[in-house]
């Protein structure tokens, strides 16, 4: 199918926040005229291949999307069934007072005027089901209860608008009830997806990380080499050997990474900071072959898929015998592992207390699940002063810090990452304070909506966080944008050269290796990206001159 | 359309109670809604607490809104990530008295350029606690009409609400408050195109509702006054289950409008979107700590699920796996 | 029902405080209301009875201002009938007692009249 182009930034710049005239019960849709704003629907064959109830072809532009004859009590049983499994859905349900409080607070409204992306008007897709069949008011009173049949139109609205939230929690912040939109969104998408109705973008990466384990489908030997080619990469840029230790039984940690770490970019250059920081450090650790993934795309999908793909990460740890885990910079794999993953493939009473073999701190906070983040370990160093830094080796970088929705939201992990920046580089500026730290804004691209049909809306759903970060560079020169997270890093780019331009996007990671000092390294005058780091090569050049005069 | 069938239908509960005292259903009005109402608020009330606690919480999921407790070095925000019981009921305490998370309220404005401002936006918070707070008052004040002998608690209230002393009877300050808030937020419903967009009846009705108790109690004491003494026998005696003689008592038509708004409120609360008193208790994104890396949430119906087996894994990658030349032991 | 001890504990305090009004009454008071004793035998007062109790303070405060401030003591005309604007004579003259009369309402209702910061609550007669 033909690829619209993706709107100029002048047209999206003008925004229509003015609600239309029609309420919002009687006004559906039109997907096939969106374009750009929604995801192509998953081939069959990976829900398939997960045992999904009902896959089936269809397509989102289409009129008939061949759902299954009995759609609507499939998924009135579903809502029935999770009313009765989660609080959190039948309370949110119940006493949102639509205060109106959560509506500027979400990146899609505030890019798109779509009445509907207001957080409680999203909710109210769900809410105006529920109270048509599960409250005696909906039932009696219709829509002047706000309760509304479940039609097809609905159910195109429900997925529209589902596939338009990311999870990011940030109206949860300011409802005086915390009700959470992500939340609502996941149950909204358990049900669609009970009558078939998913995205490509989650689906073929949670088949791939069911089957392989990991969302990119890397296979164990494609694994290995794209480690040791890492290896290789680090050695020529720093002249120092490192060894990646993969299947390592008996290893004090287990590592785990979000799969583009070793193989998309700009990920990649942090994930040779990981390999940097190990080798000096003497870490004693392994990678596994199995749980090759530490993102999990079925926190996207349904709790159920959720724990499915998860539940290799404890079992790796236990076959390889590690007394703890570390997890690398990601996202939305810091929700799974910090909100959900003891609870459902707990208890992990097999590791111990995480223990830094290097100062000896005893991460207590982590007691339980025994996993630590890598920039809590990394904090931990550099404040016992374990690390030999040259921070200057930063000085080309004006840095600035997006906080990634869930470490912030779900982990509360702010200031560890800041710190490790200040110590790193010298050149460190905060954005706005309404768009950082719990206030922060969402790329646009996250919940697995990271995909290049929907490239609009994510451009518009991005247009918060771009505009933080365009104030920063028109201010203070700011020319980096640092982030932990996995899909940050694959998302931002093309959102900050749509929006800002010449602005880079880098982990934090790539930070502390740039500036870690190697014992046996070479002159070092590039960073791991491989380029030149200017005032370093032109100090070498002076130097030349001079030694040759 | 939705505020125009809430109006109607507050205006309705109070022709329907003039026109009842008048035609001598005082009894109707006076006693068998009231205890029907009462009955239907506290049952209708603990059913629907006991509803959402049937339903469990598989899994903690506070919203964090600050620094986690983590190395000791790093200062915790207590109050945003609460880490124990403690801070837990501290947050909780925050939110529900003070209205904490409203408090931080921001107004987002797109310019040209394209540039996105945000400013402080307190006014619904103010707006919400005045009325909160005035309601709540507002009812301790009538405490008096329900309790013999009347507590200290209530007649201090008293004085510190009639503290300038205007007027006579004295002009209570949150009479005034709560109406002013309430039109503050029946007009944002009105005048703001985003909230007008989301408003439903079951929003508008509780606000007119409210409206209609609160003018109809500022004329029964200032402008169209009643026997006090006699309402509070009516009060007493429903309490004691041996309500007095109405036709004798002789209270106004606008008392027993008053009255039948006050019923409506009640009978309506444990049905509606009103229980969000009872709701923010339960709130699972904020009354849970964020100590889920320290101690185990158990789920307490674990859903059994197919993963994909190692063992499984080995033999379908059998190949990629010898050509990595991995061992993949097993205890 | 899921966190059991804390919800009932949550239902329990919540009874408590909804039905304070009918337990601390139980413990402490008395449900049933006071006699009213009109300590005289008169059959008519300025107004009639349920005017006289529902605003009786407005006409009090309208005496006390023409007296006080305008130095007018009437007499008034109400209903054919001429009345002294005056607390002690008019009123008390007929509802001598205080505490049997006053005092059982504004007690009961909690009302606290401005009249006995400068009148002399009056002696049982």
């Amino acid at each position: 199918m033909a690829e619209d182009p993706t709107p100029t930034r002048e047209e999206l710049s003008r925004v229509e926040y003015a609600p239309p005239a029609k309420t919002w019960m009687d006004t559906g849709v039109d997907i096939p005229n969106r374009r750009g704003n929604w995801c192509y629907a998953s081939d069959a064959k990976h829900p398939e291949y997960l045992g999904q109830p009902n896959a089936h072809d269809w397509a989102p532009q289409n009129e008939d999307w061949n759902l299954p004859e009995n759609w609507q009590r499939i998924i009135l049983d579903g809502m029935k069934e999770r009313l009765e499994k989660y609080r959190s859905f039948r309370l949110f349900m119940d006493i949102c007072v639509r205060c109106g409080a959560c509506a500027d607070k979400c990146h899609f409204y505030l890019g798109t005027g779509d009445p509907k992306n207001m957080p409680v008007l999203r909710a109210e897709l769900l809410r105006s089901v529920y109270k048509r069949y599960f409250t005696k008011a909906g039932r009696m009173f219709g829509k002047l209860a706000g309760a509304r049949d479940l039609t097809i139109d609905v159910l195109k609205e429900w997925y529209y608008y589902f596939y338009q939230c990311t999870e990011c929690r940030r109206c949860s912040v300011f409802c005086p009830y915390g009700i959470d939109t992500a939340d609502v969104t996941m149950i909204g998408r358990e049900l669609l997806n009970l009558v078939g109705i998913n995205i490509g973008w989650i689906m073929e990466p949670a088949a791939n990380c069911y089957r392989t384990g990991n969302h990119l489908g890397v296979r164990p030997n494609t694994f290995k080499d794209n480690l040791d080619f890492a290896a290789e990469d680090l050695e020529d840029i720093t002249g120092v050997h490192v060894d990646v230790p993969i299947d390592r039984k008996g290893a004090e940690v287990l590592v785990v990474v979000p799969s583009a770490d070793y193989f998309a970019n700009p990920h990649y250059f942090t994930f040779l900071g990981y390999l940097a920081l190990f080798h000096e450090i003497g870490l004693d650790y392994t990678f596994s072959p199995f749980a090759t993934e530490g993102g999990n795309f079925g926190l996207f999908l349904s709790h159920d898929m959720m724990k499915r793909l998860n539940a290799k990460i404890y079992f790796e740890a236990r076959r390889l015998g590690v007394k703890w885990i570390l997890g690398a910079e990601c996202g939305h794999m810091w929700r799974v592992l910090h909100q959900y993953m003891d609870t459902m493939n707990g208890p992990a009473d097999f590791l111990e207390t995480p223990k830094s073999p290097v100062t000896g701190t005893v991460f207590t906070n982590a007691k339980a699940t025994s996993t630590v983040h890598i920039t809590e370990f990394t904090a931990d160093l550099i404040r016992h002063d374990k690390l030999d830094l040259d921070k200057s080796r930063n000085d080309h970088l004006k840095v600035t810090f997006h906080d990634s929705c869930n470490p912030a939201r779900a982990v509360g992990l702010l200031d560890e990452p800041r710190y490790i920046m200040k110590k790193v580089l010298n050149n460190f500026i905060e954005m706005p304070e309404n768009t950082i730290r719990e206030q922060t804004f969402c790329c646009g691209g996250g919940s697995g909506l990271g995909s290049d049909e929907n490239m609009e809306a994510r451009m518009r759903g991005g247009l918060p966080r771009a505009n933080a970060v365009k104030y920063v560079k028109d201010e203070y020169g700011v020319n980096t944008l640092a982030c932990i997270c996995a899909i940050d890093k694959a998302v931002l780019p093309p959102l900050i050269d749509y929006w800002v331009g010449g602005v880079e996007v880098a982990g934090i990671h790539e930070f502390v290796g740039n500036a870690l000092m190697m014992k046996g390294q070479n002159e070092r005058l590039t960073d791991l990206r491989n380029e030149p780091i200017p005032h370093l090569q032109k100090r070498e050049a002076e130097e030349e001159v001079k030694s040759d005069a | 359309m939705n505020a125009l069938v809430s109006l109607l239908a507050v205006l309705s509960i109070v022709v329907i109670a003039f026109l009842g005292a008048g035609a001598g259903l005082e009894v109707l009005f006076g006693v068998v809604l009231p205890y029907a109402a009462i009955l239907t608020f506290l049952v209708g009330f603990v059913l629907r607490i006991v509803k959402w606690a049937k339903s469990p919480v598989p899994f903690r999921i506070p919203t964090v809104a600050g620094q986690a407790k983590s190395l000791e070095w790093i200062k915790h925000q207590p109050l945003e990530s609460p880490y124990t019981r403690r801070q837990v009921v501290l947050r909780m305490a925050l939110e529900v008295l003070f209205f904490r998370s409203l408090f931080r309220n921001t107004k987002a404005e797109l310019k040209g350029g394209p540039r996105l401002v945000y400013g402080a936006d307190k006014a619904l918070w103010l707006f919400g606690m005045i009325f909160h707070w005035s309601f709540l008052i507002i009812f301790i004040r009538h405490l008096r009409f329900f309790t013999e002998p009347v507590p200290a608690l209530v007649t201090g209230v008293e004085w510190v609400d009639s503290f300038f002393d205007v007027g006579l009877p004295a002009l209570f300050a949150t009479s005034v408050l709560l109406l002013v808030s309430l039109s503050w937020l029946i007009g944002r419903r009105f005048l703001d195109p985003q909230v007008r967009y989301i408003s439903q009846a079951a929003d508008y009705f509780p606000l007119f509702l409210i409206f209609g108790i609160a003018s109809t109690g500022v004329l029964l004491r200032h402008f169209a006054k009643t026997d006090v003494a006699g309402v509070k026998e009516l009060g007493m005696g429903l309490l004691g289950f041996s309500p007095p003689n109405l036709g004798e008592l002789g209270l106004s038509g606008l008392f027993y409008a008053h009255l039948l708004l006050v019923t409506a409120l009640i009978a309506y609360f444990p049905l509606s979107k009103l229980m969000h008193l009872g709701g923010v208790f339960m709130s699972p994104t904020r009354n849970l700590a964020n100590n889920n890396r320290a101690v185990r949430h158990v789920n307490p119906n674990p859903q059994p699920v197919q993963v994909h087996e190692f063992e499984h894994w080995k033999e379908e990658f059998k190949e990629e796996i010898a050509e990595a030349g991995y061992k993949l032991e097993r205890d | 029902m899921h966190d059991q001890g804390k919800v009932i504990a949550g239902i329990v305090i919540f009874l408590i405080v909804v039905l304070f009004p009918i337990w601390y009454t139980g413990a402490f008071g008395d449900f049933t209301p006071p006699n009213l004793d009109p300590v005289t035998d008169a059959k008519e007062c300025v107004k009639d009875k349920a005017t006289m109790t529902a605003w009786h303070m407005d006409l009090l405060n309208e005496w006390r201002n023409d007296v006080v401030r305008n130095n007018d003591r009437g007499p008034v005309l109400i209903a054919g009938k001429e009345w002294e604007k005056s607390l002690t004579r008019t009123c008390l003259g007929c509802h001598g007692s205080y505490r049997k009369f006053c005092h059982k309402c504004h007690t009961y209702a909690d009302v606290k009249p401005d009249c006995w910061q400068c009148h002399v609550v009056p002696e049982e007669r």
